[in-house]
């Protein structure tokens, strides 16, 4: 990757409200190392998402210093922000995959807005939607998938552009632990091919199986176990 | 890509509406298309009409124009004394004397009285009454005499003399056809900016329609020229259609009224019909200007469209702040 080990995101007594409303996030600091492995875990409604969307550039921080690949946050011009998106994965909780498209169209989106063309990556989507267990959904729309095939596909969608971070919300959330194991050895391969991975669950379970940097959320704090 | 499809599920049996590999990212359905059109439609017709009566009118006064200008008419009122047939003799030949003028006709005192019998009735003893005589000066085609030494010398010379060359007329014709053209104008531009709103609506409709969209193709790093470009394409697909079934109303139009006026002009009170208003035809410049208009109406829809998008899209931008 980069010569000297940059940070990928680094946050600084991040504090995050929405609204008027209580500090939900408080005085967040830590740092997500080039090809690092993360899960971010915490009770529900501790914030998990909120803290993916800060990530993400989807929402800005109340206060504190969100800096990514190296780029303080707020200081990104809106012509840049395509080209960070980019280097983003992001899985979402509720998948957010495009109802009229097939799960080849919605797979191929993120480079298809890139202006590549088609020919170009046909066989990759092909390829990474057997890899998640879609070959034979390549056709079908959103609409018809089961909740589990839509998580693969919205995986899938995070995955294609080969993204330098990845931030999956809840991706094994609606997954059986069989499927949901398969899918957890796909972030771990993409991690070993140098992307810095966070995935966010309350599955214990899920965590159990892999030894890996946690970060656990808890009434707005953060604690890190390394 | 094809996929054999021996996925033994039954979802796999559910006949499955497959998109092209190229489908639209924005699905045309989504957009309130046929109103919208309908609306383009009728601005383009508004707007064609303004477009086929500037041409009829500047090709009417041009006509008017030209007619007038080759003729002038040289006024003789009678005077105590004088012979009224020397005079008039005498200002046919000193027209004729100048270049550019072709002939000279004295209007005869049938003539004249025929003129006059409608306001004053038939039977009149026209040597009776102090009416001024005519004579009519053809000119050359194009041709433009001198014509204030002509007054001049008509004036010396023959007592009772005038010379009308139209000149108020033709003046004030030019002011009828430029506030026609202006009025013309000023419609024109009030159907564009109605079009331009209706889209700008038509847009943000479609736009909070496909607000899952516009925010998905965010996510995954499409820029804002990208975004707007996949609304555009509907737009402008959408205003050539309305601008075309408009536009080509118009014409319609034009043509079933130029077929009317022609049919009529063969009766006397269609005479009077196309001596004011020519024969309706708006000629090869008024389609010109018709097919123009459509492509501008389309234009200006697909861009419009494209300029609100990008608004809509850095208000996203800019609104990503905690208080969402
Ligand atoms: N857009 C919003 N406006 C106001 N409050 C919000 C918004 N989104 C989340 N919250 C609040 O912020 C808190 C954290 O929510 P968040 O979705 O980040 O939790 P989470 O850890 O992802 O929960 P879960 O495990 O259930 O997905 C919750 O109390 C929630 O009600
Ligand atoms: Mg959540």
């Amino acid at each position: 990757m980069s010569h000297e080990p940059q940070d990928m995101i680094r946050f600084e007594n991040v504090g995050l409200r929405y609204g008027f409303g209580p500090e939900i996030l408080s005085d967040l600091t830590f740092r997500i190392a080039p090809n690092s492995f993360q899960f971010l875990t915490g009770p529900s409604g501790a914030g998990k998402t909120s803290l993916l969307r800060l990530m993400l550039l989807s929402l800005r921080p109340s206060r504190g210093l969100v800096t990514i690949f190296g780029k303080d946050a707020a200081r990104i011009r809106r012509t840049e922000m395509p080209f960070i998106r980019r280097q983003l994965g992001v899985v979402f909780q509720d998948f957010r995959l495009l109802d009229h498209l097939t799960t080849y169209q919605n797979v191929a989106l993120p480079l298809r807005v890139q202006g590549r063309d088609e020919a170009s990556y046909r066989t990759d989507v092909i390829e990474l939607l057997k890899w998640v267990g879609l070959g034979e959904r390549i056709h079908v729309l959103p609409p018809v998938l089961s909740g589990g095939e839509k998580q693969r596909a919205a995986i899938a969608r995070a995955l294609i552009n080969q993204p330098d971070v990845l931030l999956a919300d809840e991706p094994t959330g609606n997954v059986d632990p069989p499927l949901a194991r398969r899918l957890l050895r796909l972030f771990i391969e993409l991690n070993r091919s140098g992307t810095s991975v966070v995935i966010a669950t309350h599955d214990l379970g899920l965590m159990d199986q892999f030894d890996a940097r946690r970060l656990v959320l808890n009434q707005g704090r953060l604690q890190i176990y390394d | 890509m094809t996929e054999p499809a021996s996925e033994p599920r039954a979802v796999a049996r559910i006949p499955v509406q497959t998109a092209s590999p190229r489908a639209s990212i924005v699905p045309r359905e989504s957009i309130a298309g046929r109103a919208l059109t309908f609306v383009v439609a009728i601005m383009a017709f508004l707007a064609s009409l303004t477009v086929g009566v500037v041409a009829i009118v500047s090709e009417t006064a041009s006509q008017w124009r030209s007619d007038i200008a080759r003729e002038v008419t040289i006024q003789i009122r009678l005077f105590e004394d004088v012979e009224m047939d020397k005079a008039i003799r005498d200002a046919g030949r000193i027209a004729l004397e100048f270049d550019g003028v072709a002939k000279v006709t004295a209007v005869d005192e049938a003539a004249v009285s025929r003129l006059l019998e409608p306001w004053l009735g038939s039977g009149l003893a026209i040597d009776e009454l102090p009416v001024p005589r005519l004579l009519t000066v053809t000119l050359d085609n194009g041709a433009a005499p001198n014509f204030a030494a002509m007054r001049q010398r008509l004036e010396a010379e023959v007592p009772g003399a005038s010379l009308d060359d139209h000149r108020a007329w033709i003046a004030r014709l030019n002011n009828m056809a430029w506030a026609m053209v202006l009025v013309a104008t000023a419609i024109f531009a009030m159907v564009m900016a109605a079009t331009v709103l209706n889209v700008v609506f038509a847009t943000r409709g479609a736009m909070a329609a496909n607000r899952d969209v516009v925010e998905v193709l965010h996510f995954v790093g499409a820029d804002v020229a990208f975004i707007a470009s996949q609304f555009q394409r509907h737009f402008l697909v959408l205003g050539l259609a309305g601008a075309a079934a408009g536009g080509a109303g118009a014409a319609a139009l034009f043509i079933a009224l130029g077929f009317w006026s022609s049919a009529r002009s063969a009766t006397p009170d269609g005479d009077q019909v196309s001596a004011l208003f020519g024969t309706f035809s708006v000629g090869p410049a008024g389609y010109a200007g018709i097919v123009v208009l459509v492509a501008l109406i389309a234009g200006v829809t697909a861009l419009t469209s494209r300029l609100t998008v990008n608004q809509h899209v850095r208000m996203l931008e800019t609104a990503r702040s905690g208080a969402v």
